[in-house]
C-alpha cells in the first residue's frame, strides 16, 4: 500500500535525523522536528511528512505552471492573445482534485488528532498505573504539584536559570541550556502513563513540549488534560508558548524522565524538601539523556 | 462583463475642464478635513497608510534586531539610554506592529484607499452613495491610531507603559490583572473606533455597489475588484460588531466589575477568544480580499485576455466569505476544546482550499494562451501568485490540529501568516499601487525603480519569513523577546532579510519622490486594450467630477 511506501521514506529521513541532529532540545540550523520521544510523536511527524510531501508538490506544480505560462505566453512568444474564458473541463478538475486532496490528508489527521486527544489513545490504564501531576502556570514560573490530594502531596517550583543569579546560576559547562534550563525541574517516570493536569493562576499560559508533539493552554479557571508516554529517559525541554507578559520568554518547562527506581528516590527526596525540589538527588545522577541513548545503540 | 465596459461612453469628462477653477486646490485644508469626494478621500486613505505603514515597518525592525542574536540587545533597560525599554516594551512592540499594519495599513489602503478610488470609477459612478459618511469614515482612523499611539506612553502592567498583550488582546491578561493600568483601555477605545470607521465605511461601499453602478451592469457585469469589495464590506458588516461586543465586554470588565471573563466571578476568558476569532477569522479575509480582485484585473491588463471563469472568480470570492465564518476556532486547537469540536474545525479550515485553488488555478488559466508583458504590476502580481500559494499550502497544514499542536504559536505560525499577508495582501497593494499610479496621481513611475522596488522586496521578504518554518518546526515559540542559542542562525537570516526589505521601502520612495519631481504626464490608458474597465476611459487623474452622465454598459 502507498501509505506503507510513505513510512519507509519517513524512517529513511528519521534515521537521517537522527544521525544528524543531537539530542534532544533545537539544533543550530535545525529545519526540521526536534527528535520525536513518544510513539504519538513519531506518527505527528510522519503524518506531517506526508503533508509535506503534498504541498511541496502543490507548490512546485503552481510555480512550474507559472513559469510555463511566462515563457509559452509572453508577449514576443504569443503576440496574439487567445480569447477563451471558460473551459468546464478544466474547472471541474481543480474543484474536484483538491477536495480528493484534502480528504486523502483527513483521513491521516482525525485518527491522529484522537490519538492526542483521547486518554491514553483509548487504553484503559488502571488508575493506581496512572502518574498524575498538577501542572500551574504562574507569571513566570511553573510549578508541580506531586500527590495531590493525599497526605505525600508536594508543589515544586520551577524557575529559569539566569547567568549570575545567586543561588543556581546557569552554567553550561555542567550542561545548562540557556532559556531552557530551570532550577527545579520536573520529573516524570519513563515507560508509563503520566497524565497532566494544567491550569494557571494568574494569565494564560500554555504548557508546551516539542518532543513529545504536545501543547495546551493553562488557562485559569479550566482543568486541561495531556497524556504522554516516553520511550526514553532523558532531559527534554519545553517553553512557555502562550504571551503572558512581561517575562514570557523566561519560564521553560525542564522535564526529566528517569527509570522508576531513580524516579521513585526522587520522590522521596523531594517531598522531604521540597524547597529544593530533589535537586541535589537529580545533581548525584549522570544526566539521563546522551549516554542512556549512545548506550542504547 | 467587464470587457464590454470598454465600449461604454465617456461624456463624463468631455467638459471636466470647463470647471477646473471650480475644482479646491490642493493646497486648501478644508479640501481634505471636509471632503466628500471619493478620490479625495481614497487619496487620504493611501497616505494615512503610508504613515502607518511605515511606523508598523520600524517597528518590526526592532524586533528584528533585538532578535539577531540571543541575548536582550535593544529591550534590556540600558541600550541606548534606555530608550527601549525592557521585555514588555517588547510585547508592547510585537502588538503595535500587528495592530498597526491590521487597523492602520492593510485596511485602510486596500478598502479605504483603492476601494473609494477605484469601486465608484469602476462601477461607473459619479461618488459614493453617501459622501459625507465617507468623510467621517475617514477621519475616524487618525484619531484611532492617535489613541493607539498615545497608549504606549501611559500606564500599562504595574511599572511599565504601553500594552503589551498580543494583537489578540486576551484576557486575564488584557484585564486588570495582567494590565490594570490605562494603555489597554486607550487600545479598546482605539479599536471602537477603527471599528466604526470600517463599519460605516463598508455600509458606504454596499449601498454604492448595490444601488449605483451604471446602467447596464448587472451584478454579473461587474469588474472583480468591486466584487471583492462588496464581499469584503459584508465580512466587515458582520465580523466588525462581534468583536465591538467583545471589547465593550472587556471594558466594562475592566472599569465597571463585570465579570464575562473573569474567572472568580464565574466567567470565562476562553469567550473571549471565540469571540475575538469569530472576529479575527473573516478579518484575514477582509484583508486578502480586495488584493484577490486587484490581481485578477492586473493578471488580465497584462495577459491581454479577459478573466478566466469570470463567476467562479467572483462565487469563489463570496464561498471564502462565508466560509471564513465557520472556521474561527482553529486559531483555538490548543485552548482545551472537546475533541469532536476540533474534528469539525479541522474539516471546515481545509474546505478554503478549495476555493482558493480555484482562483490561484484560474488566474494562471487567464495567463495561459495570453500575451504577457511584464510590466511592474504584473510582477506584483506574479509573485503574490507564488508566495500566496506558499503560505496558502503550510495553511493547511496548519488546519490539522494534530499537527498543530505541535506548530501553535511557533514561529511556523508566523511565517504562515506574514507570507499570506506580507507577502500576499501587502504584494497586492503595491501591485494596486503601481497599476492605478498613473491614474491616480496624474504622473508615470519610473519603471527601473519600481522594478528594483519589487526585486528587493521579493528577495528581503522571502529572506526573512521562509527561515521562519524552520524556526517553527524546531519549537521556537512566538513573541519571545530572547531564544536560546541554538536558533541563532536562522534568525540572523531573517533579519538580514530585513535589511533588504528595509532597502526596498527605500527604494519605493525614491520612485514616489523621483515620479513626484520629473512629472512625466500620465496617459488616459497606458496599459492598451487589455485594461478594459471604466477607470481606463477617464483622464489621468480623473476629473475632480467624473461620470455626469452615466455611461452605459452594453
Amino acid at each position: 500500500m502507498l501509505r506503507g511506501a510513505w513510512k519507509l521514506g519517513v524512517l529513511g529521513a528519521a534515521s537521517l535525523a537522527a544521525a544528524s541532529h543531537a539530542w534532544a532540545t533545537p539544533t543550530p540550523g535545525g529545519i526540521d522536528f526536534q527528535t520525536p520521544a513518544t510513539e504519538t510523536a513519531r506518527n505527528v511527524q510522519a503524518f506531517h511528512f506526508e503533508v509535506l510531501i503534498i504541498i511541496t508538490a502543490i507548490t512546485a506544480f503552481v510555480t512550474a505552471l507559472l513559469i510555463w505560462v511566462m515563457i509559452r505566453y509572453n508577449r514576443k512568444a504569443s503576440p496574439t492573445p487567445k480569447k477563451f474564458s471558460h473551459n468546464t473541463a478544466v474547472e471541474i478538475i481543480w474543484t474536484v482534485l483538491p477536495v480528493l486532496i484534502l480528504v486523502w490528508i483527513a483521513k491521516g489527521s482525525f485518527p491522529l488528532l484522537y490519538e492526542q486527544d483521547v486518554m491514553f489513545n483509548g487504553e484503559q490504564v488502571p488508575e493506581e498505573q496512572v502518574v498524575d501531576i498538577k501542572v500551574y502556570g504562574n507569571m513566570w514560573y511553573w510549578d508541580y504539584t506531586y500527590n495531590q490530594n493525599t497526605d505525600q502531596e508536594f508543589v515544586v517550583e520551577s524557575r529559569m536559570l539566569r547567568a549570575g543569579d545567586p543561588d543556581r546560576p546557569l552554567d553550561t559547562a555542567r550542561g545548562d541550556i540557556p532559556q531552557l534550563s530551570v532550577d527545579y525541574p520536573m520529573v516524570a517516570p519513563v515507560g508509563r502513563h503520566v497524565r497532566l493536569k494544567i491550569t494557571a493562576r494568574d494569565v494564560i499560559h500554555a504548557w508546551a513540549m516539542p518532543q513529545f508533539a504536545l501543547k495546551v493552554d493553562a488557562v485559569p479557571g479550566r482543568l486541561n488534560q495531556l497524556w504522554f508516554k516516553v520511550d526514553q529517559p532523558g532531559i527534554y525541554y519545553g517553553q512557555c508558548s502562550e504571551l503572558c507578559g512581561k517575562d514570557h520568554s523566561n519560564m521553560p518547562i525542564e522535564l526529566w524522565i528517569l527509570p522508576q527506581q531513580q524516579y521513585d528516590q526522587w520522590l522521596v527526596a523531594a517531598q522531604a524538601d521540597p524547597a529544593n525540589g530533589g535537586r541535589a538527588y537529580l545533581d548525584s545522577l549522570p544526566r539521563p539523556g546522551v549516554t542512556q541513548l549512545a548506550a542504547a545503540e | 462583463m467587464s470587457s464590454d465596459a470598454k465600449h461604454a461612453a465617456d461624456h463624463g469628462h468631455g467638459h471636466d475642464h470647463a470647471h477646473d477653477h471650480q475644482d479646491p486646490k490642493w493646497y486648501s485644508p478644508a479640501r481634505w478635513l471636509f471632503s466628500t469626494n471619493h478620490k479625495d478621500i481614497g487619496t487620504l486613505y493611501l497616505v494615512f497608510a503610508l504613515i502607518a505603514g511605515v511606523v508598523g515597518f520600524v517597528f518590526s525592525g526592532f524586533m528584528r534586531a533585538e532578535l539577531a542574536e540571543p541575548g536582550l540587545q535593544l529591550f534590556n533597560g540600558t541600550a541606548f539610554g534606555g530608550f527601549f525599554g525592557n521585555e514588555h516594551n517588547y510585547n508592547v512592540i510585537t502588538t503595535m506592529h500587528g495592530l498597526i499594519m491590521i487597523f492602520f495599513m492593510v485596511m485602510p489602503a486596500l478598502i479605504g484607499g483603492f476601494g473609494n478610488w477605484f469601486v465608484p470609477l469602476m462601477i461607473g459612478a459619479p461618488d459614493m452613495a453617501m459622501p459625507r459618511m465617507n468623510n467621517i469614515s475617514f477621519w475616524l482612523v487618525p484619531v484611532s491610531f492617535f489613541l493607539l499611539i498615545l497608549s504606549m506612553f501611559v500606564p500599562g502592567p504595574p511599572g511599565d507603559n504601553g500594552f503589551g498583550g498580543g494583537w489578540v488582546l486576551y484576557p486575564p491578561l488584557s484585564g486588570t490583572t495582567g494590565h490594570p493600568g490605562l494603555a489597554m483601555d486607550l487600545v479598546i477605545f482605539s479599536l471602537h473606533l477603527a471599528g466604526m470607521s470600517s463599519i460605516l465605511g463598508a455600509i458606504n461601499f454596499i449601498v454604492t455597489i448595490l444601488n449605483m453602478r451604471a446602467p447596464g451592469m448587472t451584478l454579473h457585469k461587474m469588474p472583480l475588484f468591486a466584487w471583492s469589495v462588496l464581499v469584503t464590506a459584508f465580512l466587515l458588516v458582520l465580523a466588525l460588531p462581534v468583536l465591538a461586543g467583545a471589547l465593550t465586554m472587556l471594558l466594562t470588565d475592566r472599569n465597571f466589575g463585570s465579570k464575562f471573563f473573569e474567572v472568580a466571578g464565574g466567567g470565562d476568558p476562553i469567550m473571549f477568544q471565540h469571540l475575538f476569532w469569530f472576529f479575527g477569522h473573516p478579518e484575514v479575509y477582509i484583508m486578502i480580499l480586495p488584493g484577490f480582485g486587484i490581481v485578477s484585473h492586473v493578471i488580465s491588463t497584462f495577459s491581454r485576455k479577459p478573466v478566466f471563469g469570470y463567476l467562479a472568480m467572483a462565487y469563489a470570492m463570496v464561498a471564502i466569505g462565508v466560509i471564513g465564518f465557520i472556521v474561527w476556532a482553529h486559531h483555538m486547537y490548543t485552548v482545551g476544546m472537546d475533541v469532536n469540536l476540533k474534528a469539525y474545525f479541522v474539516a471546515a479550515t481545509m474546505i478554503i482550499a478549495v476555493p482558493t485553488g480555484i482562483k490561484i488555478f484560474s488566474w494562471i488559466a487567464t495567463m495561459w494562451g495570453g500575451s504577457i508583458e511584464f510590466k511592474v504590476p504584473m510582477l506584483w502580481a506574479i509573485g503574490f501568485i507564488f508566495l500566496f500559494t506558499v503560505g496558502g499550502v503550510t495553511g493547511v497544514v496548519l488546519a490539522n490540529a494534530g499537527v498543530d499542536h505541535s506548530l501553535h504559536d511557533t514561529y511556523y505560525v508566523v511565517a504562515h501568516f506574514h507570507y499570506v499577508l506580507s507577502l500576499g495582501a501587502v504584494f497586492t497593494l503595491f501591485c494596486g499601487w503601481y497599476y492605478w499610479f498613473e491614474k491616480m496621481w496624474g504622473v508615470k513611475y519610473n519603471g527601473m525603480i519600481a522594478g528594483a522596488h519589487f526585486w528587493l522586496m521579493f528577495i528581503g521578504s522571502n529572506l526573512i519569513f521562509f527561515p521562519q518554518h524552520f524556526l517553527g518546526m524546531q519549537g521556537m515559540p512566538r513573541r519571545y523577546v530572547d531564544y536560546t542559542p541554538a536558533f541563532e542562525q536562522w534568525h540572523q537570516w531573517s533579519t538580514y532579510g530585513y535589511w533588504i526589505a528595509a532597502a526596498a521601502t527605500i527604494v519605493f520612495f525614491i520612485g514616489l519622490f523621483e515620479a513626484m519631481v520629473r512629472r512625466r504626464k500620465a496617459e488616459a490608458n497606458p496599459w492598451g486594450e487589455g485594461a478594459t474597465t471604466l477607470e481606463w476611459t477617464l483622464s489621468s487623474p480623473p476629473p475632480f467630477h467624473q461620470f455626469n452622465d452615466l455611461p452605459r454598459v452594453r
